[in-house]
């Protein structure tokens, strides 16, 4: 069975379907971090380096975003873990 | 639609959720050992666990027609104590000839420690001298990606197993390519707060295809929901996709992995109401 494309659904379908619930996912967003900074801010902190690492991906043109902002907010992967845990070259 | 739960703790559950399954259309479930809320203190606390298991979770299953089937381990939480995981790992094949085990798992990575990983190499080492199916769980959140690849790495180490006989648990967008392309399964878990939606399962299937991959809830004591694989079913059909193509995913997947393992017993619904007419 070959990869199957979204059931033959065009551009404007798929906008027409999704425009609402994605206008209010960044609505969410816009009001969390408003909220934040009611509280002080969060300046200088791994978290919100990290969330404004996901905000600066949805605005690019390139596909995989999904995955582009799960590895912004992943710890990386050590080349050499092997050796350090199980004393072992790889 | 009939469909298969490929990955859910019944144990945590009430017999009601066995009834509003079946209802939903599930016919049978698999059920992975894992952590019960608190780390247990004895090797006799594993056993009695694992009894419940291939004893008497089958039993409540039937009471609403479900089918039941297990995986045998200790979990990645628990494997920090590593003394008492071997006494686990030692115990384990007591239980392996016990009908409905299809192998060992959920072993995984928790928060990708050294004792985590000597423990899922030594339950990869019994999974391969007792030629049993592999169930893996992957960590969540932060710690996923890099889980992931640890686990792969020991996982394509290892020359004995066949990584057509290894399913690989809880993927997301940044970690189903590696997992497919190695040639494993893959699972998508449905969770309300963290791991994947019904909408970017639907996703996935639209990028990477259905072959090898499955759904699951995994629901447990936690927030979780034991019917989100109609979810998924739900979501699919909203796109448009054909029956045929969600029914490889979420019941024909699920019979041709558990298939390869030798106690591996089905009988399909259309049998059952065959019997009884
Ligand atoms: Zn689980």
């Amino acid at each position: 069975m070959s990869t199957p494309n979204a059931a033959e659904v065009n551009a404007a379908e798929v906008l027409e379907q999704e425009f609402l619930l994605i206008r209010a996912k960044i609505l969410e967003v816009a009001a969390k971090l408003d909220r934040l900074d009611r509280a002080g801010g969060a300046a200088g902190s791994v978290q919100l380096r990290q969330i404004q690492a996901g905000l600066d991906i949805l605005q690019e043109s390139e596909a995989n975003r999904a995955e582009r902002v799960q590895l912004a907010f992943s710890l990386d992967y050590e080349d050499g873990w092997r050796e350090k845990y199980l004393g072992k070259e790889t | 639609m009939y469909y298969i739960d490929p990955h859910i703790h019944m144990v945590s559950r009430v017999t009601d959720d066995y009834e509003n399954l079946a209802r939903m259309g599930c016919v049978a479930v698999s059920e992975p050992a894992f952590w019960a809320g608190f780390d247990r203190g004895s090797v006799d606390g594993f056993r009695d666990y694992f009894r419940q298991l291939t004893q008497f979770e089958q039993k409540r299953a039937g009471w609403s027609n479900i089918q039941h089937w297990t995986w045998l381990c200790i979990n990645a939480k628990e494997a920090e104590d590593v003394q008492l995981s071997r006494d686990v790992i030692a115990m384990i094949p007591e239980f392996l000839d016990q009908p409905g085990v299809l192998g060992i798992g959920e072993i995984g990575l928790n928060k990708n420690t050294r004792n985590e990983a000597i423990v899922f190499l030594e339950h990869l080492d019994l999974a391969a001298k007792t030629d049993e199916l592999i169930l893996i769980h992957t960590p969540h959140l932060e710690d996923k990606y890099k889980g992931t690849r640890m686990i792969l790495d020991m996982l394509c180490d290892d020359q004995r197993l066949d990584h057509h006989r290894v399913l690989v648990d809880h993927v997301e967008e940044h970690t189903i390519g590696r997992v497919l392309e190695a040639g494993f399964w893959a699972g998508m878990t449905l969770y309300p707060t963290s791991k994947c939606t019904p909408e970017r399962a639907c996703d996935m299937v639209e990028m990477y295809g259905p072959e090898r991959l499955m759904v699951n809830s995994a629901g447990d004591w936690g927030p979780s929901r034991p019917i989100a694989v109609p979810d998924f079913i739900m979501a699919m059909r909203k796109r448009g996709h054909a029956e045929s193509l969600i029914r490889k995913i979420v019941y024909e997947n699920p019979l041709e992995f558990f298939g390869q393992s030798r106690n591996f017993v089905f009988t399909p619904p259309e049998i059952n109401e065959a019997a009884e007419a």
